[in-house]
């Protein structure tokens, strides 16, 4: 009993319930600060990097559906991120398709593609699988190399029109571009936190947690497994075409593993197995290079460090802790308990 | 033609072998794929460049080398990955660990010597020999011979020595080992200094086959050693040795009948066909999984 009430005394606890309290009120605030930002600092340079940031979260993301929450860790995710991109931007520039048909095509090929990776690496485990996610993204590389009639071999595509609305071509310069990202991160965010609360979600946990025991339970682990791999290639695929529509051009070295080391970077950084881990993360990486561009060569030595003292320091990650507060039961669950309460009473009476 | 190349592959798998020996001790005595060994490599090339051009002769211009790479290997594990052990954190943070560390040595190289191409010295040079229809340059031959000697004393390291004993025990069980009075952390450091040196020698050898070292040189060898060392079964000496040689073959050959742009790639698709069929590689030992 002391126990719980220390924990109720704890900063993080009551950091918490501050939060799940003023929930809507927050939400409406950062909602209003995002619309704004572009409109308060009117600075191409300054938008282009939120915006990059805004891409690299939805990779991690992406990633973290595949190894925060069930626990497969990928060092090849810059695979899927060129599958959606070199997709989307071929659409584009080849078949004159709009924006979104272009990007939904991305995700369908990163999915399709991931369910080709997940199935034989079921059988492996661990470090394995790493391996064989770091030789999946090096094949990738290697056939946008050598596929020249499609890719353009190592030229790459080049002139990615930008997305377009009702004739309206979304640009950094006239803010269209920061507000479609922005849009598509909400909506990857919301999904991830729906995913999370699902029953799918709990069965990714619960397969991190102990692969035997979630077989045990009855949950269908190779299922689970693949779906994992390819939620997370369709959102790391959707970020990837947003990623080549904003940089304007794709080669087959804007996806090498400096970049799938990155990603995992992020989602290791801000918190494996959080969602606010991911913003915080990408925001760190990707403001970095920007930031200390006074320490000139030394900056790329201090991405390293940053690597290895987080590590050293706080493995879980920056935003890594565990919720103080209980579990909350979905609505569906509580009926159903409800329900399931009364009749019981019914019975005895 | 085909012979030719197969023999150029051979020498170059030699040299695969070396760096891919490196990951496997590492990860043989700890389950961990050493993601910095690619750059400590690239170091001992640097390293060799410097010291062979300081005029004290070839042979102590390596020798140094080899040692201040091997201090390097030592540094790595006691600065970064000891306390992480201690700790006993998740063993993702000892990956992500040597990927902070192998970006640390490659920027700190490319702040010392710049990014761009330097020549490296030959070490072997007498002429070409001439078997049959294969040209063997003397860099070859000196490659696969030196290999083969380093292999040979590295086996004679691990399976007739008392270090080599400890290291074979701290990778059975290091609890165990620790109760029977080996000091683990010292068997780790030696491993990791093993590894080093013989980076430093590959590093020399691809250094001095190729004529040019770079600070980036590490990157995509390492990958590909570090393929070549899944490829034979992780953890196992004559594994890394096959699989150096397999890579090497198959990247020649690549390269001749499909083109250049395949040769990187090689590597990693037969890597995944063999996981595929083995998952633990061709020598690797089959994991048991107790529940």
């Amino acid at each position: 009993m002391t126990n719980t009430r220390m924990e109720k005394h704890s900063f993080l606890y009551q950091f918490e319930s501050f939060i799940s309290k003023n929930q809507k009120l927050l939400l409406i605030l950062l909602a209003a600060f995002l619309c704004l930002l572009p409109k308060g600092v009117n600075n191409q340079y300054f938008l282009t990097v939120i915006v990059k940031m805004a891409v690299y979260a939805m990779f991690g993301l992406g990633l973290n559906i595949l190894t925060g929450y069930t626990g497969l860790v990928s060092l090849g995710h810059a695979g899927f991120v060129a599958i959606g991109a070199y997709t989307a931007s071929l659409c584009a520039v080849k078949l004159g398709l709009s924006f979104f048909p272009s990007m939904l095509l991305g995700m369908v090929v990163a999915g399709l593609v991931g369910i080709l990776l997940g199935l034989p690496t079921l059988r492996l485990t661990g470090t394995y699988l790493s391996i064989v996610t770091l030789g999946f993204g090096e094949i990738i590389k290697m056939i946008a190399m050598n596929w020249s009639p499609v890719t353009n071999g190592t030229l790459g595509v080049k002139n990615i029109p930008k997305p377009a609305v009702f004739g309206m071509k979304l640009t950094i310069a006239n803010h269209g571009l920061y507000y479609l990202v922005m849009i598509i991160l909400v909506v990857c965010t919301v999904f991830c936190l729906v995913l999370v609360k699902s029953k799918t979600g709990r069965a990714l946990q619960a397969i991190k947690g102990d692969e035997l025991a979630s077989v045990m339970m009855g949950i269908n682990v190779t299922y689970y497994k693949i779906l994992a791999f390819v939620l997370s290639a369709c959102i790391c695929a959707a970020a990837g075409a947003l990623y080549a529509t904003l940089i304007g051009y794709v080669d087959p070295n804007t996806f090498n593993f400096d970049v799938s080391t990155l990603i995992l970077s992020i989602v290791i950084l801000g918190g494996m197995g959080t969602i606010r881990g991911m913003f915080l993360g990408a925001a760190i990486l990707i403001a970095l290079p920007e930031v200390s561009r006074f320490l000139m060569v030394y900056r790329f030595v201090l991405y390293g460090v940053i690597l290895v003292v987080m590590m050293r320091f706080r493995p879980q990650g920056i935003l890594g802790w565990k919720s103080q507060l209980p579990y909350k039961l979905s609505r569906q669950v509580m009926e159903w308990l409800k329900t399931a309460e009364t009749e019981e009473a019914g019975d005895n009476g | 033609m085909i012979a030719q190349q197969i023999f150029n592959g051979l020498a170059l798998g030699m040299g695969y072998a070396l760096i891919a020996v490196g990951y496997s001790l590492v990860f043989g005595i700890l389950r961990l794929v050493n993601f910095s060994h690619g750059s400590v490599y690239a170091f001992g090339a640097q390293m060799a460049m410097v010291f062979i051009g300081l005029r004290f002769g070839v042979v102590p211009g390596l020798i140094a080398s080899m040692v201040l790479t091997g201090v390097l290997g030592v540094a790595i594990d006691k600065l970064a990955l000891e306390p992480l052990r201690k700790k006993k954190s998740i063993p993702i943070a000892s990956l992500i660990t040597t990927i902070g560390i192998s970006n640390i040595v490659t920027n700190l190289l490319i702040v010392a010597f710049g990014s761009e191409k330097r020549a490296f010295p030959p070490l072997f040079d007498f002429g070409t020999l001439k078997i049959g229809k294969i040209i063997v340059s003397s860099t070859q031959i000196g490659m696969c011979v030196v290999s083969l000697i380093l292999m040979l004393l590295l086996v004679g390291i691990v399976f007739y020595t008392k270090i080599g004993l400890a290291m074979r025990a701290a990778e059975q069980n290091p609890k165990a080992a620790n109760l029977m009075g080996i000091n683990v952390n010292f068997v780790i450091s030696f491993t990791f200094f093993l590894s080093g040196i013989s980076a430093s020698i590959a590093g020399s050898l691809v250094g001095s086959y190729y004529q040019i070292v770079y600070p980036n040189m590490g990157f995509m060898a390492g990958l590909k050693a570090f393929a070549a060392a899944v490829l034979g079964g992780i953890g196992s000496l004559p594994g890394a040795i096959i699989g150096g040689l397999i890579v090497g073959v198959s990247e020649s050959m690549a390269a001749t009948v499909l083109g250049s742009t395949y040769r990187d790639s090689m590597a990693f698709i037969i890597l995944i066909i063999v996981l595929i069929v083995r998952p633990n590689g061709l020598f690797g030992k089959k994991g048991i999984t107790k529940v």
